[in-house]
């Protein structure tokens, strides 16, 4: 009982007008309320459009039509509109009579409806809480988003925030509403309240995170996202969102060294290859990239070095190789490209072997235009050998097809294939070799 | 005027004339000379209900578009601003008028909200300080636009996104507005179906409109027989997939914007000697795509395959024709052959159009990339691996092909396995949020809060039963003489259109434990018709079915429609318009956040959240 006290007491201390429903109606009134708001149901369908002369005063309660522009003309048809709004309009300490009026006794379902057909409607004189909570509930019946946002602006004006936020927590439909609209005004500041009063947490820290998008500065943004860190997202998001301001974080030293390197114009990567853009920004694997083209043979210890990002952020393998092949295959630094496929065993035997598959470094190395005999090596290694064959012959590695071919004495393929190299070169001589040799006993 | 829209089996130009009279009705309430100021977005769909001409007999001299700061000189007396209820609009627009003010004699101010005013627009303005500068504040509820001869079209491309990531219901509000005004001319539709719950909202809000309208009777005599509600999330899996018909293709490729499309110019040079061919032309070419080409009517919803043939006998009957001048001999036939030139011409210039359109087009399908793509859309379609990481999807990570192709993947897969597996979907998004930015673990939250990507719950996955129940995987599939809808996906059924299908016939009893497994409820209502208005239902009639997709539908999907509809016109019914809103990229699309480098900034409005570019398709609806 003491509680239902309580709650009562905040609402009638927190709501910005002080109830004077009950104590200003008299019997009589009350007695006639019926019947007007038959009435006035009744005009809502006989003469739709002539009332709204009668009260043309915008839902906010202030009058509307009233012109601003100083000196303007006023025309004809704005003056008519414009009378009896000004004598209409509600104010607060209206005198009493004036409640007489029927125009201006709609009962909550009357002036929804009013409000739907996009006609001007006061609102101000639902004072108790519950005329504010019917009017939101007809609006959410009539599923005009307009209509219940134009309710819910009300509420917000004229509610205190715990009630608004308690009411609303049972009417999940109204409530989206509200969140949609704080949005859309950028409200952010009552849309966290209520996300955490609703103990939607990850939706809060989500709403938060969003925010960093609109803030330019690097560093400010960097804070910011420190500021993200703790907040309760699932554990995945969590590491992600770490990330994140991590790799600001470094994007930040890095920018700032390189532009000094970069104007000193004593490094060589930078003078032959200034940069394009600023590594701000950019996604990890985009900086990893980055680093690889311009610090590739950094120590592990500095922050820019490809192998610090490998570990810091643990980018997988396949990811790491397939990056660094791009960046050092468009440096044309084929020698790294060849350290990146070598691995020793324990007895120091080198063998190749790619993460990725060498169909793919293959693609990769012909996209960045490398020449046959790089190329060829790594068709060379390619397993599959239809695989083999096709890369081969698309991208001319004329001795691997012709290999291939003896290797699988298919000396039909090889014979169209001879068609297919230049006449008299020298792989049109090795074909002819081959096919006049007597040592291999052709399939076909 | 607008021909094309009465070829189908209901006569839109009749909607078309209502809504032109309404906005003849608000030109002339503003009496004197005017200049619009129009809402960018707004000409697209106004170009399809009235050209510049009717706007010119109503006095309007001048047009602008909405931009900051002040309004281009003109001298009229009457400003008028068409604009969607924006509220960043209003802001540009109350710039306007207050430096309108500033300078010149005062001018009358007006805005036509379309669809409908809103109550915090208002409110913005009064803000602002220029509410009161307007003499009239009008709504235009252009709510369903004629765009052939058998479809409407909302044309509201963030309906998708308000409904189910944002829960705002207004746009279902406007569709269900929308179907009162369509009824208020064609009659009311005695049967309405749904599936979803948005459909069950829109039924609920039309029940509750027309016990409201009760003083007027309705007395036309009903030309629709039945109307479907379709909720876009009850499928997810058609907009996904990339849709193989002619028209389907020109969309997934170069978008079709309020029925226009935008094309390199480079094939469609002029070709005349002389002309040096070096000057090509820079600027993209505009074609309108509708029913009224007769060449495009016969190809838009053919499988592409088959598309190719169609155009070269076309090619043949037309040089035969221009032959036809050889054998002219006498004045007659000569005149005869003259009379039909114009004709002709017009068919070569259409044939020409097409056939670059669909070398256009070929060239991006026999790519190696676009037959990779194909092949894995249709093995998740079909039920294979799609429980585990696909290598094709990795590698297209891998390469940063666009984030929207990755994400359509991603969601196609998920949608086929009822949810991912969780250690598959951190993956993805692992993967995702390294290669294209961290930012976008907004877009993969909105994704899910969409039910486009979700983790399986419960470890069961329903795709199977629905799949096979209905059968929405067709195994040999005739592109050129189709017999199943399945031909417009080269293989998958669209699950919707098969819904439709299967409602006509045998009824949707039969598929009971299906629509159980399907998103949200699914119902029937009567709407009672005076006896004078009930159908005698004559023996081979057919039967008229508005079908209404809520948010959105695909151009695939439309041309299951029209197939399904010849199928049965020689049987006891027809399916026929459909609503649409193009375009299922964008699905995806509208709910990126933040930019990724092919969003160019200006798509960024002010809450930070990505539009698509040309206008959006999002959709749906």
């Amino acid at each position: 009982m003491n509680r239902t006290k309580g709650d009562e007491e905040e609402y009638w201390n927190s709501s910005k007008f002080k109830a004077f429903t009950f104590d200003d109606e008299d019997d009589e009134l009350s007695q006639l309320k019926e019947s007007k708001r038959a009435v006035n149901s009744l005009r809502d369908f006989v003469d739709d459009d002539d009332e709204d002369d009668l009260e043309r005063v915008s839902w906010t309660g202030e009058p509307v039509g009233r012109r601003t522009r100083p000196g303007s003309f006023q025309s004809l048809s704005d003056a008519l509109s414009d009378t009896p709004a000004k004598s209409y309009a509600p104010e607060l300490g209206r005198p009493k009579g004036e409640y007489r009026d029927y125009s201006n006794d709609w009962s909550p379902s009357d002036t929804v409806r009013r409000l739907r057909k996009g006609k001007v409607c006061s609102l101000e004189r639902f004072r108790s809480l519950q005329d504010k909570i019917q009017l939101l509930e007809e609006a959410v019946s009539m599923h005009d988003g307009n209509v219940i946002t134009a309710v819910l602006i009300f509420l917000k004006r004229t509610l205190s925030k715990e009630i608004l936020f308690r009411e609303l927590e049972v009417r999940q439909v109204a409530l989206r509403h509200l969140i949609h609209f704080l949005k859309e005004i950028g409200d952010q500041k009552l849309l966290l309240d209520l996300f955490r009063f609703l103990d939607r947490t990850e939706e809060l820290a989500l709403s938060h995170y969003r925010e960093h998008l609109n803030i330019q500065d690097p560093e400010k943004r960097k804070e910011f996202l420190k500021t993200c860190i703790g907040l309760p997202f699932s554990a995945e998001d969590s590491a992600h969102i770490q990330d994140h301001y991590t790799l600001l974080e470094r994007q930040i030293i890095i920018e700032a060294n390189d532009r000094h390197l970069e104007l000193a114009g004593q490094t060589e990567v930078f003078r032959k290859h200034p940069r394009k853009a600023s590594i701000l920004n950019m996604p990890l694997v985009t900086t990893l990239f980055y680093s690889c083209f311009y610090h590739y043979t950094e120590a592990e210890g500095t922050f820019s070095s490809p192998v610090n990002l490998k570990k810091t952020f643990k980018i997988p393998d396949k990811q790491y190789v397939l990056t660094a092949l791009a960046a050092r295959a468009k440096l044309r630094a084929w020698h790294d490209v060849d350290a990146l496929f070598t691995t020793k065993n324990w007895l120091g035997y080198t063998k190749k072997r790619a993460p990725i598959g060498f169909h793919r470094v293959v693609e990769i190395l012909h996209k960045n235009s490398a020449p046959v005999q790089v190329l060829q090596e790594y068709v060379n290694l390619v397993e599959d050998v239809d695989t083999k064959l096709n890369l081969a012959t698309k991208f001319k590695c004329h001795d691997v097809v012709i290999d291939t071919c003896r290797d699988l004495k298919d000396r039909q393929q090889l014979l169209a294939y001879r068609s297919k190299v230049d006449k008299g070169s020298a792989e049109e001589e090795k074909i002819d070799a081959l096919l006049n040799s007597s040592q291999i006993r052709w399939k076909n | 005027m607008a021909a094309h829209l009465s070829y189908g089996r209901v006569n839109l130009n009749v909607l078309r004339e209502a809504v032109r009279r309404e906005l003849r009705e608000f030109l002339d309430k503003c009496a004197g000379s005017k200049a619009i100021v129009w809402d960018e977005y707004l000409t697209g769909p106004f170009g399809l209900i009235a050209q510049y001409s009717l706007l010119k007999e109503h006095e309007v001299e001048k047009m602008f578009t909405l931009k900051g700061s002040r309004l281009p000189a003109a001298d009229v007396k009457n400003i008028i601003f068409f604009v969607r209820p924006r509220l960043e609009l209003m802001d540009i627009i109350a710039e306007n008028v207050l430096s309108e003010d500033r300078r010149g004699p005062a001018r009358d101010f007006h805005i036509l909200f379309v669809p409908r005013r809103s109550l915090l627009c208002e409110q913005r303005l009064k803000d602002l300080g220029v509410l009161g500068s307007f003499i009239h504040r009008e709504e235009y509820s252009l709510d369903l636009i004629p765009f052939d001869g058998d479809l409407l079209s909302m044309e509201s491309e963030g309906a998708f996104k308000e409904c189910y990531l944002e829960s705002d219901q207004t746009s279902l509000y406007h569709a269900a507005k929308g179907l009162m005004t369509l009824q208020a001319l064609y009659g009311t539709i005695p049967q309405i179906f749904g599936k979803g719950e948005c459909a069950r909202q829109v039924a609920n809000m039309m029940i509750r409109m027309k016990r409201e309208f009760t003083g007027s009777q309705n007395s036309i005599f009903p030309v629709f027989d039945n109307l479907l509600l379709l909720d876009r999330n009850v499928d997810l899996l058609s907009p996904l997939a990339t849709q193989l018909t002619y028209e389907g293709l020109i969309d997934e490729i170069y978008g079709i914007q309020n029925s226009y499309v935008k094309l390199p110019p480079e094939k469609f040079a002029p070709k005349k000697q002389g002309d040096g061919g070096k000057d090509l032309p820079t600027e993209a070419k505009k074609l309108q795509l509708n029913s009224a080409e007769e060449l495009y009517a016969e190809i838009r919803d053919k499988n592409f395959n088959a598309v190719g043939s169609v155009l070269s006998k076309k090619a043949k009957v037309i040089s035969a024709a221009f032959e036809e001048r050889h054998n002219a001999k006498t004045v007659g036939e000569i005149k005869q052959f003259v009379s039909q030139l114009p004709h002709m011409q017009a068919a070569r210039g259409s044939l020409a159009n097409h056939t670059s359109i669909a070398e256009l087009i070929k060239d991006v399908t026999t790519s190696e990339d676009f037959f990779d793509k194909l092949t894995v859309e249709q093995e998740f379609m079909s039920g294979i691996d799609t429980d585990k990481v696909n290598s094709y999807i990795e590698d297209c990570i891998a390469q940063k092909h666009p984030l929207i192709k990755v994400l359509r993947l991603v969601c196609l897969q998920s949608v086929c396995n009822s949810g991912l597996k969780q250690k598959v979907l951190d993956y993805y998004k692992r993967e995702i949020l390294q290669t294209y930015g961290y930012e976008h673990i907004l877009t993969l939250h909105n994704l899910e809060k969409a039910g486009l990507l979700k983790p399986q719950t419960g470890g069961r996955n329903n795709y199977p039963t629905i799949r096979k129940t209905l059968r929405l995987w067709m195994d040999d599939v005739n592109e050129q003489n189709p017999t199943d809808i399945s031909y417009v996906y080269s293989g998958y059924a669209p699950l919707s259109v098969r819904l439709a299908q299967l409602l006509s016939r045998p009824g949707w009893r039969s598929i009971e434990e299906v629509l159980r497994i399907l998103p949200g409820p699914h119902f029937e209502e009567r709407q009672p018709l005076p006896t004078g208005l009930q159908k005698k239902r004559q023996p081979g009639e057919n039967r008229v079915t508005l079908i209404f997709f809520l948010g959105g539908v695909t151009f695939a999907e439309i041309a299951a429609l029209r197939f399904l509809s010849q199928l049965e016109d020689g049987g006891s019914r027809a399916s026929r318009v459909g609503r649409c809103r193009p375009r299922p990229p964008s699905t995806c699309c509208s709910f990126c956040e933040s930019c990724w480098p092919s969003c160019s900034s200006a798509t960024r409005c002010s809450s930070g959240r990505c539009c698509w570019p040309v206008g959006p398709p999002t959709s749906w609806c």
